[in-house]
Protein backbone atom coordinates (compact mmCIF):
# COMPACT_ATOMS: atom_id res chain seq x y z
CA UNK A 1 0.00 0.00 0.00
CA UNK A 2 2.43 2.39 0.95
CA UNK A 3 4.25 1.48 -2.24
CA UNK A 4 0.86 2.21 -4.20
CA UNK A 5 0.69 5.88 -2.87
CA UNK A 6 4.57 6.35 -3.57
CA UNK A 7 4.56 5.23 -7.18
CA UNK A 8 0.87 7.63 -7.37
CA UNK A 9 2.43 10.81 -5.73
CA UNK A 10 6.01 10.25 -8.34
CA UNK A 11 3.73 9.54 -11.69
CA UNK A 12 1.24 12.23 -10.68
CA UNK A 13 3.90 14.47 -10.29
CA UNK A 14 5.51 13.18 -13.58
CA UNK A 15 2.17 13.57 -15.55
CA UNK A 16 2.24 16.93 -14.12
CA UNK A 17 5.01 17.91 -16.49
CA UNK A 18 3.26 16.82 -19.00
CA UNK A 19 0.18 18.33 -18.48
CA UNK A 20 1.96 21.56 -18.21
CA UNK A 21 3.85 20.62 -22.12
CA UNK A 22 0.78 19.66 -23.40
CA UNK A 23 -0.65 23.23 -22.10
CA UNK A 24 1.93 25.57 -23.11
CA UNK A 25 2.42 23.97 -26.04
CA UNK A 26 -1.05 24.56 -26.94
CA UNK A 27 -0.94 28.13 -25.86
CA UNK A 28 1.45 29.17 -28.19
CA UNK A 29 1.91 27.15 -30.50
CA UNK A 30 -1.67 27.91 -31.70
CA UNK A 31 -1.26 31.49 -32.94
CA UNK A 32 1.93 30.55 -33.25
CA UNK A 33 0.60 28.28 -36.27
CA UNK A 34 -2.36 30.39 -37.61
CA UNK A 35 0.59 33.09 -38.51
CA UNK A 36 2.62 30.56 -40.09
CA UNK A 37 -0.62 30.00 -41.86
CA UNK A 38 -1.06 33.34 -43.23
CA UNK A 39 2.45 33.44 -44.08
CA UNK A 40 1.98 29.89 -46.30
CA UNK A 41 -0.93 31.74 -47.94
CA UNK A 42 0.50 35.33 -48.40
CA UNK A 43 0.55 36.55 -51.93
CA UNK A 44 4.51 37.91 -51.19
CA UNK A 45 6.70 34.74 -52.71
CA UNK A 46 9.38 35.13 -50.32
CA UNK A 47 7.82 34.98 -47.23
CA UNK A 48 5.32 32.23 -48.55
CA UNK A 49 8.73 30.06 -49.59
CA UNK A 50 10.30 30.75 -46.57
CA UNK A 51 7.11 29.98 -44.35
CA UNK A 52 6.26 26.63 -46.41
CA UNK A 53 10.36 25.90 -45.93
CA UNK A 54 10.34 26.05 -42.11
CA UNK A 55 7.06 24.08 -42.13
CA UNK A 56 8.54 21.24 -44.22
CA UNK A 57 11.77 20.82 -41.96
CA UNK A 58 9.70 21.19 -38.64
CA UNK A 59 7.45 18.27 -40.30
CA UNK A 60 10.25 16.72 -42.02
CA UNK A 61 12.65 15.39 -39.46
CA UNK A 62 11.83 13.95 -35.61
CA UNK A 63 10.40 15.51 -32.99
CA UNK A 64 13.00 13.96 -30.72
CA UNK A 65 16.13 15.39 -32.91
CA UNK A 66 14.25 18.90 -32.87
CA UNK A 67 13.84 18.60 -28.92
CA UNK A 68 18.16 17.44 -29.08
CA UNK A 69 19.04 20.48 -31.27
CA UNK A 70 16.61 23.03 -29.05
CA UNK A 71 18.37 21.67 -25.75
CA UNK A 72 22.08 21.62 -26.99
CA UNK A 73 22.64 23.72 -29.91
CA UNK A 74 22.64 27.21 -27.92
CA UNK A 75 24.81 25.73 -25.24
CA UNK A 76 27.59 24.06 -28.25
CA UNK A 77 27.67 27.37 -30.33
CA UNK A 78 28.51 29.73 -26.71
CA UNK A 79 31.18 26.16 -26.15
CA UNK A 80 32.71 26.79 -30.21
CA UNK A 81 31.80 29.73 -31.27
CA UNK A 82 31.73 32.38 -28.96
CA UNK A 83 34.05 30.62 -25.91
CA UNK A 84 35.59 33.64 -24.95
CA UNK A 85 32.17 34.87 -24.36
CA UNK A 86 32.14 33.75 -20.87
CA UNK A 87 29.22 36.03 -19.76
CA UNK A 88 27.11 33.64 -17.26
CA UNK A 89 24.66 34.31 -20.37
CA UNK A 90 23.34 30.44 -19.45
CA UNK A 91 21.10 29.43 -22.27
CA UNK A 92 19.70 25.76 -21.53
CA UNK A 93 21.91 25.09 -18.59
CA UNK A 94 20.97 21.68 -17.22
CA UNK A 95 18.56 22.89 -14.52
CA UNK A 96 15.52 21.02 -14.58
CA UNK A 97 13.32 24.38 -15.50
CA UNK A 98 15.52 25.18 -18.63
CA UNK A 99 15.08 21.41 -19.40
CA UNK A 100 11.07 22.21 -19.68
CA UNK A 101 11.64 25.42 -21.64
CA UNK A 102 13.49 23.65 -24.06
CA UNK A 103 11.51 21.37 -24.18
CA UNK A 104 8.54 24.07 -24.40
CA UNK A 105 10.08 25.58 -27.31
CA UNK A 106 10.74 22.83 -29.55
CA UNK A 107 7.26 21.09 -28.71
CA UNK A 108 5.32 24.45 -29.56
CA UNK A 109 7.32 25.48 -33.17
CA UNK A 110 6.68 21.62 -33.86
CA UNK A 111 3.08 21.48 -33.28
CA UNK A 112 2.41 25.44 -35.20
CA UNK A 113 4.01 23.64 -38.09
CA UNK A 114 1.55 20.77 -38.08
CA UNK A 115 -1.50 23.07 -36.85
CA UNK A 116 -0.20 25.43 -39.13
CA UNK A 117 -1.04 22.94 -42.48
CA UNK A 118 -4.43 22.04 -41.03
CA UNK A 119 -5.38 26.10 -40.49
CA UNK A 120 -4.29 26.42 -44.17
CA UNK A 121 -6.44 23.44 -45.50
CA UNK A 122 -9.39 24.70 -43.52
CA UNK A 123 -9.03 28.12 -44.60
CA UNK A 124 -8.30 27.23 -48.25
CA UNK A 125 -11.38 24.34 -48.37
CA UNK A 126 -13.79 26.86 -47.76
CA UNK A 127 -15.76 27.32 -51.41
CA UNK A 128 -14.45 30.65 -53.02
CA UNK A 129 -18.09 31.47 -53.20
CA UNK A 130 -18.53 31.96 -49.67
CA UNK A 131 -16.11 35.20 -49.94
CA UNK A 132 -17.39 36.49 -53.07
CA UNK A 133 -20.96 36.04 -52.11
CA UNK A 134 -19.59 38.78 -48.90
CA UNK A 135 -18.01 40.64 -51.49
CA UNK A 136 -20.68 41.27 -53.78
CA UNK A 137 -22.81 41.90 -50.27
CA UNK A 138 -20.33 44.56 -50.25
CA UNK A 139 -18.82 43.43 -46.66
CA UNK A 140 -15.28 43.95 -46.24
CA UNK A 141 -12.82 41.79 -45.94
CA UNK A 142 -12.61 41.55 -42.49
CA UNK A 143 -15.92 41.50 -41.69
CA UNK A 144 -16.14 38.36 -44.34
CA UNK A 145 -13.30 36.48 -42.54
CA UNK A 146 -14.46 37.27 -38.83
CA UNK A 147 -18.53 36.59 -40.06
CA UNK A 148 -18.25 34.22 -42.91
CA UNK A 149 -15.70 32.21 -42.84
CA UNK A 150 -14.08 31.60 -39.69
CA UNK A 151 -16.82 29.94 -37.97
CA UNK A 152 -16.65 27.25 -40.79
CA UNK A 153 -12.97 26.99 -41.03
CA UNK A 154 -13.66 26.35 -36.82
CA UNK A 155 -16.22 23.37 -37.87
CA UNK A 156 -13.59 21.87 -40.73
CA UNK A 157 -10.39 21.76 -38.45
CA UNK A 158 -12.00 20.30 -35.28
CA UNK A 159 -11.51 16.50 -36.54
CA UNK A 160 -7.90 17.00 -37.75
CA UNK A 161 -7.35 19.59 -34.73
CA UNK A 162 -8.43 16.62 -32.15
CA UNK A 163 -6.18 14.34 -33.53
CA UNK A 164 -3.08 16.20 -33.11
CA UNK A 165 -4.03 17.19 -29.74
CA UNK A 166 -4.67 13.63 -29.08
CA UNK A 167 -1.17 13.07 -30.35
CA UNK A 168 0.38 15.96 -28.25
CA UNK A 169 -0.34 14.57 -24.45
CA UNK A 170 1.48 11.26 -25.96
CA UNK A 171 4.31 12.97 -27.33
CA UNK A 172 5.25 14.97 -24.49
CA UNK A 173 6.74 11.57 -23.32
CA UNK A 174 9.61 12.96 -25.89
CA UNK A 175 10.90 14.87 -23.42
CA UNK A 176 12.03 12.73 -21.32
CA UNK A 177 14.98 12.62 -24.02
CA UNK A 178 16.25 15.55 -22.48
CA UNK A 179 15.55 14.21 -18.65
CA UNK A 180 12.63 16.02 -18.18
CA UNK A 181 10.83 14.55 -15.03
CA UNK A 182 7.94 13.92 -16.76
CA UNK A 183 5.61 10.79 -16.91
CA UNK A 184 7.41 8.11 -18.47
CA UNK A 185 10.45 9.12 -16.20
CA UNK A 186 9.32 8.26 -13.10
CA UNK A 187 7.80 4.61 -15.29
CA UNK A 188 11.29 4.16 -15.97
CA UNK A 189 13.05 4.66 -13.33
CA UNK A 190 10.69 2.31 -11.14
CA UNK A 191 11.56 -0.09 -13.60
CA UNK A 192 14.98 0.28 -12.96
CA UNK A 193 14.16 -0.66 -9.33
CA UNK A 194 12.39 -3.59 -10.44
CA UNK A 195 8.68 -2.55 -10.71
CA UNK A 196 7.10 -3.09 -14.12
CA UNK A 197 3.17 -2.71 -13.11
CA UNK A 198 4.03 1.30 -13.14
CA UNK A 199 4.59 1.28 -16.81
CA UNK A 200 0.25 0.06 -16.67
CA UNK A 201 -0.32 2.58 -14.27
CA UNK A 202 1.58 5.33 -16.28
CA UNK A 203 -0.25 4.55 -19.48
CA UNK A 204 -3.90 4.62 -17.81
CA UNK A 205 -2.97 8.02 -16.77
CA UNK A 206 -2.70 8.71 -20.86
CA UNK A 207 -5.83 6.67 -21.34
CA UNK A 208 -7.56 9.02 -19.27
CA UNK A 209 -6.16 12.00 -20.52
CA UNK A 210 -7.15 11.15 -24.04
CA UNK A 211 -10.90 9.56 -22.93
CA UNK A 212 -11.51 12.78 -22.06
CA UNK A 213 -10.04 14.82 -24.24
CA UNK A 214 -11.75 12.52 -26.88
CA UNK A 215 -15.24 13.05 -24.92
CA UNK A 216 -14.89 17.02 -24.86
CA UNK A 217 -14.48 17.31 -28.67
CA UNK A 218 -17.39 14.61 -29.44
CA UNK A 219 -19.13 17.34 -27.41
CA UNK A 220 -17.77 20.08 -29.56
CA UNK A 221 -18.43 18.39 -32.78
CA UNK A 222 -22.19 17.79 -31.73
CA UNK A 223 -22.29 21.42 -30.72
CA UNK A 224 -21.60 22.58 -34.28
CA UNK A 225 -23.30 19.77 -36.17
CA UNK A 226 -26.42 21.85 -36.33
CA UNK A 227 -25.05 23.22 -39.91
CA UNK A 228 -22.87 22.00 -42.71
CA UNK A 229 -20.29 23.31 -44.41
CA UNK B 1 -29.35 58.40 -71.80
CA UNK B 2 -30.73 55.09 -70.66
CA UNK B 3 -30.91 53.80 -67.00
CA UNK B 4 -28.09 51.57 -67.76
CA UNK B 5 -25.33 51.79 -69.74
CA UNK B 6 -22.98 48.96 -70.87
CA UNK B 7 -19.98 50.21 -73.46
CA UNK B 8 -17.25 47.77 -74.86
CA UNK B 9 -16.73 45.35 -72.01
CA UNK B 10 -13.12 43.48 -72.70
CA UNK B 11 -12.25 40.65 -70.62
CA UNK B 12 -9.34 37.89 -71.09
CA UNK B 13 -8.08 35.06 -68.85
CA UNK B 14 -4.43 35.19 -70.00
CA UNK B 15 -4.65 34.14 -73.69
CA UNK B 16 -8.58 33.33 -74.01
CA UNK B 17 -10.37 36.39 -74.72
CA UNK B 18 -13.77 36.23 -72.97
CA UNK B 19 -15.35 38.50 -73.84
CA UNK B 20 -14.87 41.15 -76.70
CA UNK B 21 -16.77 44.20 -76.66
CA UNK B 22 -19.74 43.73 -75.05
CA UNK B 23 -22.44 46.78 -75.22
CA UNK B 24 -26.08 46.85 -74.02
CA UNK B 25 -28.27 49.48 -72.40
CA UNK B 26 -31.39 48.81 -69.91
CA UNK B 27 -34.14 51.34 -68.70
CA UNK B 28 -35.08 50.97 -65.05
CA UNK B 29 -37.65 48.80 -63.85
CA UNK B 30 -36.71 46.44 -67.32
CA UNK B 31 -35.67 42.72 -67.27
CA UNK B 32 -32.67 41.51 -70.06
CA UNK B 33 -32.07 37.84 -69.94
CA UNK B 34 -29.08 36.56 -71.49
CA UNK B 35 -28.99 33.52 -73.52
CA UNK B 36 -26.10 31.64 -75.11
CA UNK B 37 -24.53 28.35 -74.87
CA UNK B 38 -22.04 27.02 -72.11
CA UNK B 39 -18.59 28.82 -72.26
CA UNK B 40 -19.47 31.78 -73.94
CA UNK B 41 -18.78 34.90 -71.35
CA UNK B 42 -22.39 35.03 -69.87
CA UNK B 43 -21.04 34.13 -65.96
CA UNK B 44 -17.73 36.70 -67.05
CA UNK B 45 -19.64 39.65 -67.96
CA UNK B 46 -22.17 38.96 -64.25
CA UNK B 47 -18.70 38.71 -62.85
CA UNK B 48 -17.22 42.06 -64.02
CA UNK B 49 -20.62 43.72 -63.30
CA UNK B 50 -20.47 42.99 -59.69
CA UNK B 51 -16.19 43.77 -59.50
CA UNK B 52 -15.56 39.64 -58.61
CA UNK B 53 -13.41 40.13 -62.01
CA UNK B 54 -12.05 43.24 -63.08
CA UNK B 55 -13.02 44.27 -66.69
CA UNK B 56 -9.74 45.36 -68.99
CA UNK B 57 -11.52 47.87 -70.53
CA UNK B 58 -14.86 49.41 -71.36
CA UNK B 59 -17.56 51.23 -69.27
CA UNK B 60 -20.40 51.18 -67.57
CA UNK B 61 -22.12 53.82 -66.65
CA UNK B 62 -25.68 54.10 -64.28
CA UNK B 63 -28.27 56.65 -63.74
CA UNK B 64 -25.96 58.90 -66.05
CA UNK B 65 -23.15 58.11 -63.94
CA UNK B 66 -19.69 56.86 -64.47
CA UNK B 67 -19.65 53.71 -62.14
CA UNK B 68 -17.08 51.41 -63.97
CA UNK B 69 -13.99 52.37 -66.76
CA UNK B 70 -11.77 49.40 -67.23
CA UNK B 71 -9.23 51.25 -67.50
CA UNK B 72 -8.78 52.68 -64.13
CA UNK B 73 -10.16 49.80 -62.24
CA UNK B 74 -7.10 47.76 -61.22
CA UNK B 75 -5.52 51.20 -59.87
CA UNK B 76 -9.03 51.68 -57.27
CA UNK B 77 -9.05 51.49 -53.90
CA UNK B 78 -10.62 49.19 -51.66
CA UNK B 79 -12.95 51.03 -49.96
CA UNK B 80 -13.81 52.89 -53.81
CA UNK B 81 -14.84 49.28 -55.31
CA UNK B 82 -16.93 47.93 -52.50
CA UNK B 83 -19.09 51.46 -52.98
CA UNK B 84 -19.21 51.11 -57.22
CA UNK B 85 -20.77 46.97 -56.35
CA UNK B 86 -22.92 47.95 -54.31
CA UNK B 87 -25.16 49.34 -57.32
CA UNK B 88 -25.25 45.40 -58.33
CA UNK B 89 -26.41 42.54 -56.39
CA UNK B 90 -25.77 38.70 -57.89
CA UNK B 91 -27.61 36.03 -57.58
CA UNK B 92 -25.43 33.00 -57.60
CA UNK B 93 -26.10 29.69 -59.42
CA UNK B 94 -25.03 27.55 -56.27
CA UNK B 95 -26.86 29.72 -53.94
CA UNK B 96 -23.83 30.23 -52.06
CA UNK B 97 -25.63 30.70 -48.28
CA UNK B 98 -23.59 31.45 -45.25
CA UNK B 99 -24.54 28.14 -43.56
CA UNK B 100 -23.78 28.58 -39.86
CA UNK B 101 -26.55 31.10 -40.47
CA UNK B 102 -30.49 30.68 -40.63
CA UNK B 103 -32.45 32.13 -43.11
CA UNK B 104 -33.30 35.23 -41.65
CA UNK B 105 -29.90 35.71 -40.29
CA UNK B 106 -28.37 35.20 -43.99
CA UNK B 107 -30.34 38.12 -45.25
CA UNK B 108 -29.55 40.22 -42.21
CA UNK B 109 -25.84 39.80 -41.91
CA UNK B 110 -24.60 42.06 -44.56
CA UNK B 111 -27.51 44.34 -44.22
CA UNK B 112 -26.93 44.87 -40.20
CA UNK B 113 -23.44 45.57 -41.20
CA UNK B 114 -23.84 48.12 -43.36
CA UNK B 115 -26.61 50.13 -41.24
CA UNK B 116 -23.95 50.07 -38.61
CA UNK B 117 -21.77 51.65 -41.00
CA UNK B 118 -23.70 54.37 -42.55
CA UNK B 119 -24.97 55.39 -38.76
CA UNK B 120 -21.06 55.56 -37.44
CA UNK B 121 -20.48 57.63 -40.64
CA UNK B 122 -23.77 59.66 -40.45
CA UNK B 123 -25.11 58.80 -43.65
CA UNK B 124 -28.99 58.53 -43.50
CA UNK B 125 -29.80 54.56 -43.09
CA UNK B 126 -31.08 52.52 -46.10
CA UNK B 127 -34.27 51.84 -44.26
CA UNK B 128 -36.23 53.47 -41.55
CA UNK B 129 -36.97 49.99 -39.87
CA UNK B 130 -34.32 47.77 -38.03
CA UNK B 131 -32.45 45.18 -40.59
CA UNK B 132 -34.09 43.06 -38.65
CA UNK B 133 -37.73 43.66 -39.60
CA UNK B 134 -36.78 44.40 -43.04
CA UNK B 135 -35.20 40.85 -43.49
CA UNK B 136 -38.04 39.06 -42.56
CA UNK B 137 -40.37 41.38 -44.85
CA UNK B 138 -38.16 40.20 -47.66
CA UNK B 139 -38.71 36.47 -46.61
CA UNK B 140 -42.26 37.01 -46.15
CA UNK B 141 -42.03 38.87 -50.14
CA UNK B 142 -40.12 35.70 -51.23
CA UNK B 143 -42.43 32.99 -49.79
CA UNK B 144 -40.49 31.51 -46.95
CA UNK B 145 -42.57 32.85 -43.73
CA UNK B 146 -42.31 29.59 -41.89
CA UNK B 147 -38.67 29.01 -42.52
CA UNK B 148 -37.02 31.86 -41.21
CA UNK B 149 -35.53 29.99 -38.60
CA UNK B 150 -33.83 27.17 -40.34
CA UNK B 151 -30.22 26.69 -41.86
CA UNK B 152 -29.74 26.26 -45.09
CA UNK B 153 -28.92 22.57 -44.97
CA UNK B 154 -32.91 22.26 -43.64
CA UNK B 155 -34.03 24.21 -46.75
CA UNK B 156 -34.27 23.11 -50.31
CA UNK B 157 -32.70 24.18 -53.16
CA UNK B 158 -35.68 26.18 -54.36
CA UNK B 159 -35.77 27.56 -50.84
CA UNK B 160 -32.23 28.10 -50.54
CA UNK B 161 -32.37 30.12 -53.55
CA UNK B 162 -35.34 32.21 -52.76
CA UNK B 163 -33.61 33.50 -49.62
CA UNK B 164 -30.33 33.78 -51.65
CA UNK B 165 -32.57 36.36 -53.49
CA UNK B 166 -34.20 38.12 -50.99
CA UNK B 167 -30.55 38.65 -49.44
CA UNK B 168 -29.51 39.96 -52.45
CA UNK B 169 -32.18 42.66 -52.12
CA UNK B 170 -31.86 43.48 -48.70
CA UNK B 171 -28.91 45.79 -49.75
CA UNK B 172 -31.49 47.45 -52.80
CA UNK B 173 -29.14 47.18 -55.48
CA UNK B 174 -30.07 49.10 -58.57
CA UNK B 175 -29.61 45.86 -60.64
CA UNK B 176 -30.07 42.20 -59.23
CA UNK B 177 -28.12 40.29 -61.55
CA UNK B 178 -29.30 36.41 -61.56
CA UNK B 179 -26.53 33.70 -62.85
CA UNK B 180 -28.19 30.74 -64.30
CA UNK B 181 -30.62 31.06 -60.86
CA UNK B 182 -32.33 27.40 -61.61
CA UNK B 183 -29.37 25.55 -63.18
CA UNK B 184 -28.96 23.72 -59.95
CA UNK B 185 -32.01 23.00 -58.92
CA UNK B 186 -34.27 19.84 -59.44
CA UNK B 187 -36.77 20.26 -62.28
CA UNK B 188 -39.58 20.60 -59.85
CA UNK B 189 -38.86 22.99 -57.80
CA UNK B 190 -37.23 25.47 -60.66
CA UNK B 191 -41.06 27.06 -60.83
CA UNK B 192 -41.20 28.62 -57.31
CA UNK B 193 -37.75 30.71 -58.22
CA UNK B 194 -39.34 31.70 -61.51
CA UNK B 195 -42.33 32.71 -59.94
CA UNK B 196 -40.40 34.93 -57.38
CA UNK B 197 -38.30 36.36 -59.71
CA UNK B 198 -41.19 37.33 -61.71
CA UNK B 199 -43.15 38.55 -59.00
CA UNK B 200 -40.36 41.13 -57.77
CA UNK B 201 -39.98 42.44 -61.88
CA UNK B 202 -43.82 43.28 -61.31
CA UNK B 203 -44.35 44.00 -57.95
CA UNK B 204 -41.00 46.35 -57.32
CA UNK B 205 -39.96 46.76 -60.58
CA UNK B 206 -36.61 45.81 -60.09
CA UNK B 207 -34.00 46.33 -62.86
CA UNK B 208 -32.85 42.71 -63.90
CA UNK B 209 -30.01 40.75 -65.53
CA UNK B 210 -30.92 37.16 -66.09
CA UNK B 211 -28.18 34.31 -67.27
CA UNK B 212 -30.54 31.46 -68.14
CA UNK B 213 -31.29 28.43 -70.17
CA UNK B 214 -34.86 28.66 -68.88
CA UNK B 215 -36.06 29.78 -72.75
CA UNK B 216 -39.67 30.06 -72.00
CA UNK B 217 -39.05 32.18 -68.73
CA UNK B 218 -36.72 34.75 -70.65
CA UNK B 219 -39.52 35.24 -73.18
CA UNK B 220 -42.06 35.59 -70.38
CA UNK B 221 -40.25 37.89 -68.47
CA UNK B 222 -37.75 40.27 -70.35
CA UNK B 223 -37.53 43.43 -71.85
CA UNK B 224 -35.02 42.31 -73.93
CA UNK B 225 -33.27 39.21 -74.70
CA UNK B 226 -29.16 39.22 -75.57
CA UNK B 227 -27.76 36.32 -77.30
CA UNK B 228 -24.18 35.93 -76.52
CA UNK B 229 -21.26 33.55 -78.89
CA UNK B 230 -17.86 33.72 -77.57
CA UNK B 231 -17.75 37.17 -75.75
CA UNK B 232 -19.78 38.68 -78.58
CA UNK B 233 -23.53 40.23 -78.87
CA UNK B 234 -24.51 37.99 -82.03
CA UNK B 235 -28.61 39.63 -81.50
CA UNK B 236 -29.95 41.21 -79.69
CA UNK B 237 -33.89 42.60 -78.96
CA UNK B 238 -37.20 42.16 -77.93
CA UNK B 239 -38.22 38.69 -77.12
CA UNK B 240 -40.82 38.14 -79.83
CA UNK B 241 -38.31 38.95 -82.45
CA UNK B 242 -35.05 36.94 -80.82
CA UNK B 243 -37.62 34.24 -79.79
CA UNK B 244 -39.74 33.89 -82.99
CA UNK B 245 -38.02 35.88 -85.74
CA UNK B 246 -34.13 35.37 -85.13
CA UNK B 247 -31.95 36.65 -88.10
CA UNK B 248 -28.30 34.89 -86.94
CA UNK B 249 -28.05 31.26 -88.15
CA UNK B 250 -26.06 31.23 -84.74
CA UNK B 251 -28.97 32.04 -82.83
CA UNK B 252 -31.44 29.78 -84.95
CA UNK B 253 -29.20 26.89 -84.58
CA UNK B 254 -29.07 27.98 -80.50
CA UNK B 255 -32.67 27.83 -81.00
CA UNK B 256 -33.26 24.57 -82.82
CA UNK B 257 -30.51 22.65 -80.52
CA UNK B 258 -32.83 23.38 -77.31
CA UNK B 259 -36.51 22.81 -79.49
CA UNK B 260 -34.54 19.09 -80.06
CA UNK B 261 -33.94 18.67 -76.53
N1 LIG C 1 -10.94 32.66 -63.67
C1 LIG C 1 -10.80 32.18 -64.92
N2 LIG C 1 -9.58 31.87 -65.40
C2 LIG C 1 -9.43 31.41 -66.66
N3 LIG C 1 -10.44 31.19 -67.51
C3 LIG C 1 -11.68 31.47 -67.09
C4 LIG C 1 -11.93 31.98 -65.79
N4 LIG C 1 -13.26 32.16 -65.64
C5 LIG C 1 -13.80 31.79 -66.81
N5 LIG C 1 -12.87 31.38 -67.69
C6 LIG C 1 -13.11 30.93 -69.07
O1 LIG C 1 -13.92 31.88 -69.70
C7 LIG C 1 -14.84 31.26 -70.57
C8 LIG C 1 -16.23 31.74 -70.29
O2 LIG C 1 -16.63 31.29 -69.03
P1 LIG C 1 -18.04 31.66 -68.39
O3 LIG C 1 -18.12 30.97 -67.10
O4 LIG C 1 -18.19 33.14 -68.38
O5 LIG C 1 -19.05 31.02 -69.43
P2 LIG C 1 -20.61 30.86 -69.32
O6 LIG C 1 -21.17 31.46 -70.56
O7 LIG C 1 -21.11 31.38 -68.04
O8 LIG C 1 -20.81 29.29 -69.40
P3 LIG C 1 -21.91 28.37 -68.67
O9 LIG C 1 -23.17 28.47 -69.46
O10 LIG C 1 -21.32 27.02 -68.74
O11 LIG C 1 -22.05 28.85 -67.27
C9 LIG C 1 -14.66 29.76 -70.39
O12 LIG C 1 -13.93 29.26 -71.49
C10 LIG C 1 -13.87 29.63 -69.13
O13 LIG C 1 -13.01 28.52 -69.21
MG1 LIG D 1 -21.99 30.45 -66.32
Amino acid sequence: MEEFVDVSLRLLEGFSSSVIIFVFTLIFAIPLGLLIAFCSMSKFAPLRIVSRTIVWVLRGTPLMLQIFVIFYLPGLLKLFVWPAMNTGWAWFDKTISTRLIAALVAFSINYAAYFSEIFRGGIEGIPKGQMEAGEVLGMTKPQIFFKVILMQVVKRIIPPMSNEIITLIKDTSLANVISVLELIFWAQTFMLEGLIWPLFYAGAFYLVFVGALTLFFNWVEKKLSYYKV
Amino acid sequence: MAFLEVKEIYKSFGKTDVLRGISFSLEEGQVLSIIGSSGNGKTTLLRCLNYLEFADSGTVTLNGKLISDGKVLKSLKESQIRENRLHFGLVFQSFNLFPQYTALQNVNLALSLMEKERAKKGVEPLYDEPSIEVAKKLLIKVGLEDKMDLYPCQLSGGQCQRVAIARAMALKPSVLCFDEPTSALDPELTGEVLRVIKELKESEGITMIIVTHEMSFAKNVSDKVLFMVDGIVEEMGAPVEVFDNPKSDKLKAFLQGINEK
